[in-house]
């Protein structure tokens, strides 16, 4: 509390938002849930991989059984994550703190985001015995599962974006958690397979094009066989900025009363 | 310091806060009284930033807060009324948490939560998480992450509730020692804290300021302020009102309730002063006390209390936000 210290009394953006990421990393870190929900994300990833999408059997030298699963995996898994993130502080009725502090809006929406990222790249990264045992086994294309993690975890902060964005309509976690599994089904059913075989009967194939370029499941299966295509990071980028914005106006929202 | 100008706030329907106006300055103390409901919260989050105004305009050192909320925010510590606090993080954590936002790092950073720790007395649960601690350390601990940063305005959304005896004496001397060099606004619902603390006291009613002056010129608003408060031995309840009702600059006279069923035969009368029309006692009104003594010592009673009353703040906050019912 001396003078030197008292002429700065507000950080520079980086630092409020690296502020935030810390707090709550040390948040999921610090109660047993996260290390429980590691260890289920990564059971999950072992039994689809290797029991449901039969890697063995497959006898090649890819990660499509891992992968493949991952859009189903996040709709449960990331909600879970991203749930508390405002619901949390509405219920508590720290976001009354946390807005009267000298942070803005964005920086608070970006540094949670963040944070939660971060831990689902945690949780991602620690998947790498699969990489390793396939490359023990054989010889993959490196390059090709290398984009595939990238659209993984891509597709991960798409759903925590929307969750994030659901986080802050409630008080209620787990009203927020559902919300946000209906809406990342809607974007991951609207390009899986059986669906649109089932639209092509109906409609034209333009509309069914259409409506699964609105899907995760489009640009995911792009980039997991392996292909940067700008217009696919584009996707997952513009999803997760507009689910930010969302929040953004729902919190501001909320105090406009 | 602080200036609030015409401050409207609408919830929907509802209008929350209608046409409030105060202010601030360094070195003041400002008590904000009214009912639940009344708009105290709403005012002091519109100060804060954390609610935007309807219309009205605030400024913090200069700074208005819708154009440029981080320079007043920077500027103010705040305790919301719930003193709301992370229930996982520990007091420790939670205060350098609060830290790095106000932009402290290193050693000053050090220095700012050591120092409000001292201040708040936390020592002892530094390394406990905040959900087992009692009301009182949670309170403290966000009182403490208001102070952290040496601000020079501090907004305190009910400083004391929840506080047992001592913390409130605490607290209300923290307030007081601290309104030396800054600008504080405290909402209560305690009066007596109002005149303990406060160089200042503002009512709020029904989203509208309703009295703003230092606590004694409130007090003097009273209807028994002035009022001569006497206790007499062997007289007899009727004539004794009868003959203090009739005193120059006597209103009237009345046995206070209760106090003629004395098993000592004690009675305690209440001499109301004349006023004139803007509510001031006039010099025989001032000189009752001594006109009161006299009149007791010819008619032969024993004069056993005597005293002039200052008047309460709670009959004049009831009488403001509850003239009908002072009224009956």
């Amino acid at each position: 509390m001396n003078g030197q210290a008292a002429m700065k009394k507000h950080g520079s953006t980086l630092t409020n938002i690296a502020g935030i990421v810390r707090r709550e990393l040390s948040g999921y870190f610090g109660s047993p849930v996260a290390y429980v929900f590691l260890v289920i994300f990564l059971l999950m990833a072992g039994f689809l991989t290797f029991t449901i999408g039969r890697f063995f059997e497959r006898a090649e030298a890819s990660l499509v059984s891992f992968f493949t699963w991952h859009p189903w995996m996040y709709l449960f898994l990331v909600p879970a994550v991203g749930m508390r993130l405002w619901s949390e502080e509405r219920r508590l009725g720290t976001l009354e703190l946390l807005l009267t502090l000298p942070v803005t809006l964005p920086q608070v929406i970006i540094g949670k985001f963040l944070a939660s990222w971060i831990f689902l790249a945690i949780a991602l990264a620690l998947t790498c015995p699969v990489w390793i045992t396939v490359n023990v086994l054989g010889s993959p294309d490196n390059g090709a599962i290398l984009t595939a993690y990238l659209g993984s975890l891509l597709l991960a902060g798409s759903f925590l974006a929307i969750t994030s964005m659901t986080s802050a309509m409630t008080r209620n976690q787990a009203v927020s958690f559902i919300l946000s599994v209906m809406i990342c089904l809607l974007l991951v059913i609207a390009g899986y397979s059986p669906v649109t075989d089932l639209l092509t009967r109906w409609t034209s194939p333009g509309v069914v094009s259409a409506v699964a370029s609105f899907s995760v499941m489009t640009h995911f299966d792009a980039l997991q066989r392996g292909v940067i295509d700008l217009r696919d990071v584009g996707f997952f980028l513009s999803v997760i900025g507009f689910a930010l914005f969302g929040n953004a106006v729902i919190v501001r929202g909320l105090r406009a009363g | 310091m602080i200036r609030v100008e015409n401050l409207v706030k609408q919830f929907g329907a509802k209008r929350a806060v209608n046409g409030v106006s105060f202010s601030v300055e360094r070195g003041e103390v400002l008590g904000l009284l009214g009912p639940n409901g009344a708009g105290k919260s709403t005012t002091m989050r519109i100060i804060t930033g954390f609610y935007p105004a309807t219309s009205g305009r605030v400024t913090v050192g200069g700074h208005d807060v819708a154009t440029d909320p981080i320079r007043v925010k920077a500027l103010i510590g705040y305790l919301p009324e719930s003193a709301p606090s992370y229930a996982d993080m520990t007091v420790q954590g939670f205060l350098s948490f609060i830290a790095d936002l106000r932009g402290f790092s290193g050693s000053a950073k050090k220095a700012a939560v050591h120092g409000a720790v001292e201040t708040c007395l936390l020592e002892g649960v530094l390394h406990q998480p905040i959900d087992t601690l009692s009301k009182g350390y949670r309170h403290r601990t966000c009182l403490a992450q208001a102070i952290l940063h040496d601000p020079d305005v501090l907004i305190l959304d009910e400083p004391t509730d929840g506080l047992d005896p001592n913390q409130k004496h605490a607290a209300r001397e923290l307030i007081r020692r601290m309104g030396k060099t800054k600008a504080i606004v405290f909402s209560t619902h305690i009066l007596e804290e109002v005149e303990a603390a406060c160089t200042r006291a503002v009512i709020i009613d029904r989203g509208s300021v309703v009295a703003n002056g230092t606590p004694a010129e409130l007090k003097a608003r009273s209807a028994t302020a002035g009022c001569v408060r006497v206790t007499l031995g062997g007289a007899a309840a009727d004539a004794a009102v009868a003959q203090f009702g009739q005193l120059p600059g006597a209103l009237r006279a009345e046995l206070l309730p209760g106090t003629d069923m004395a098993p000592d035969g004690r009675v305690t009368v209440r001499v109301y002063p004349t006023r004139d029309d803007s509510g001031a006692i006039g010099a025989a009104g001032a000189a009752l006390t001594v006109a009161v003594a006299q009149a007791a010592q010819s008619a032969g009673w024993q004069v056993q209390a005597l005293s002039t009353e200052e008047g309460r703040l709670e009959d004049v906050f009831r009488s403001i936000t509850l003239p009908d019912a002072v009224a009956k």
